[in-house]
């Protein structure tokens, strides 16, 4: 199909259509509030169930009634908005419920601000809500990449029976860029939904959804039966896109909009015979970390560029294992670089490299 | 030749409540299970199970259950009902889950009209937890948060949720009920019918509040506190119909 001209969070809401969103719940905030409004105007055209909640932890309760049953259901929120999602998110882990949460990042912490951010990395990754639990989250660069990853986020979804977040920050979700929300995405060969809770119809033993283990042993036998789930993920789910790696001396570890402003930057260095290159990860978690073992022997350091204090960067250390350098460039508070500052960090790090 | 008076319903399975000996919730789980059974509605159904005393229900009611979290059962509720509005959708709750911690998710599935049943146990304290003051607690009631009795200066007067229920557009059928002898456990038994078939009418949120006991926390015998609910919460706590869309459209 032809490309469309749509703004980033329109887009998401057609995406998740096109991926078999049958029901979303969710509260107004901003910047992702033109995601609820697409889906109130178009989500009875394909058949399904549209409900504004009164409020962001009702609607992630809402996803968990409608997953229980066996629907493929979706929430998005901001930032603050996905803070209260937490104890729905850890529960829907708990009860191995699929589901997608789009969090469109905006600075914090407490009411932030309302302007691009990536300062919700530790929570996103790392689960703000109780328990030995990850969800599947992907950062994704640009419109396409995000309408792809929030199609296949459902299948993604159903197979591990898990929730999958996608982090993007305000920018995504404001910028307009061309997509073609028709591509296809990979075949999985999904696993019938035996376990929903959907009226037993008189025709098979009762199902019941739940996260509760009262006895110990019952528990941490859940806990490892959670954890082995997560470990496929880790050996399935890492991507990443490596730029100009094979003769880099210098390597920006960087993800989403800031991945996008670090592309120029490389390009100016590289019109001045700088040898920089790009990792991006995809999946923020799992952490890419193949990707770290697979770093040309050109190069020398490491420079962690993020839309926050540096919250990555400790994924980094993890996956770098000692072996480089690791420089760090940040801005925040829904602050962005101009490419300028970046170039002058890379230059920095490499001089400090250089021992000049 | 023999003749069976009564049996356990089909919708209850074998397994044993995990109640105290002499609550309430055991008689209110069999007339919610009876009622499903009598009505046919068991292959429909689908229970949510909330968190305080009623959290492992899943392993007593014979259909479908979805486990909720704190108070959420009626957002839970919604997202199910939305999906599958063919189904029989109803949550058991207490009044630390549906009083306290969930007041926004029950006012709004009343105020959206969710055409759900919500049984609701009222017996003014947490129990799970040990006996902690509720917002139905009463005035002068000791509970272990409340050591020396809830006092109005402190705490505020004990919250009427069917009352306050009844005042929502929303709301279809909100009803009072005790079990504390058998003439009102028969009683009780009409009202859960009641919102089961406002349910199956399409007719919108119905909910039944049962005024309960907790003879542990309370520290009564399971005699002495069918006694005190009777004496001390029913003044507070009157019994009776609140709201009924059925009857408004008859006037």
């Amino acid at each position: 199909m032809a490309k469309l001209m749509m703004k980033g969070n329109e887009a998401m809401a057609l995406a998740a259509l096109k991926g078999g969103c049958k029901a979303f719940f969710g509260y107004p905030i901003t910047p992702q509030s033109e995601l609820p409004e697409y889906l109130s105007r178009h989500m009875k055209d394909y058949g399904g169930v549209f409900l504004q909640a009164e409020s962001e932890i009702a609607a992630i309760n809402m996803v968990y009634g409608a997953a229980s049953a066996g629907i493929r259901a979706m929430t998005s929120s901001s930032s603050p908005g996905v803070a209260l999602k937490q104890e729905g998110i850890s529960y829907m882990a708990g009860a191995e419920l699929p589901g997608v949460i789009i969090n469109v990042m905006r600075g914090g912490p407490g009411l932030g601000g309302i302007q691009p951010s990536q300062a919700d990395y530790k929570q996103v990754t790392r689960g703000g809500g109780n328990g030995d639990y990850y969800c599947l989250a992907f950062a994704p660069e640009t419109l396409q990449e995000t309408v792809d990853i929030i199609k296949e986020a459902f299948a993604l979804a159903d197979l591990y029976r898990n929730p999958v977040m996608i982090a993007v920050d305000g920018l995504i979700g404001q910028m307009m860029e061309p997509v073609d929300v028709d591509r296809p995405i990979p075949d999985y060969d999904l696993p019938e939904k035996n376990w929903a809770a959907n009226g037993t119809m008189g025709k098979r033993e009762r199902n019941i959804v739940n996260s509760l283990y009262l006895k110990p042993v019952e528990l941490e036998e859940h806990s490892l039966r959670l954890f082995k789930k997560y470990q496929t993920m880790k050996e399935k789910e890492q991507r990443y896109e490596i730029v100009n790696g094979e003769d880099a001396e210098i390597m920006i570890v960087a993800y989403g909009t800031m991945a996008r402003i670090c592309r120029s930057a490389i390009e100016t260095l590289r019109e001045q015979g700088v040898k920089v290159g790009l990792l991006r990860p995809i999946s923020i978690w799992p952490y890419p970390e193949k990707a770290f073992d697979e770093l040309s022997p050109t190069v020398k350091g490491l420079l962690t560029c993020e839309l926050s204090t540096g919250q990555m960067i400790d994924d980094v250390k993890i996956a770098n294992r000692g072996r480089l350098p690791i420089g760090f460039f940040g801005r925040t508070g829904g602050m962005l670089p101009e490419t300028e500052e970046i170039v002058a960090a890379v230059l920095d790090m490499l001089k400090e490299l250089r021992h000049e | 030749m023999s003749k069976v008076v009564f049996q356990k319903t089909k919708a209850l399975t074998d397994k044993e409540f995990s109640f105290c000996a002499g609550c309430a919730h055991g008689i209110i789980h069999r007339l919610v299970a009876e009622t499903i059974e009598e009505l046919g509605l068991l292959d429909q159904a689908i229970g949510i199970s909330p968190v305080g005393c009623a959290v492992t229900n899943y392993n007593n009611f014979n259909c479908d259950m979805v486990q909720a979290a704190h108070g959420r059962a009626p957002a839970v509720a919604t997202g199910i009902k939305r999906v599958l509005p063919d189904r029989i959708v109803f949550s058991y709750q207490g009044d630390g889950d549906l009083a306290s911690i969930g007041t926004a998710e029950i006012v709004h599935a009343a105020h959206r009209g969710e055409n759900i049943t919500v049984i609701f146990i009222n017996n003014a304290i947490y129990g799970m937890t040990g006996g902690q003051m509720a917002p139905t607690t009463l005035v002068g009631q000791k509970t272990s948060t409340s050591p020396f009795g809830r006092t109005v200066e402190h705490s505020g007067m004990p919250i009427r949720m069917s009352e306050l229920l009844a005042t929502i557009p929303g709301s279809a059928y909100i009803e009072r009920v005790s079990v504390h002898n058998p003439l009102h456990v028969r009683k009780a038994k009409q009202a859960v019918k009641k919102a089961f078939q406002m349910q199956m009418e399409k007719r919108g949120f119905a909910l039944i509040e049962f005024v309960s006991t907790c003879p542990v926390n309370w520290g009564m015998t399971p005699k002495d506190a069918l006694k005190w609910a009777e004496d001390k919460m029913l003044s507070y706590y009157p019994l009776g119909v609140f709201k009924d869309i059925t009857k408004e459209a008859q006037e």
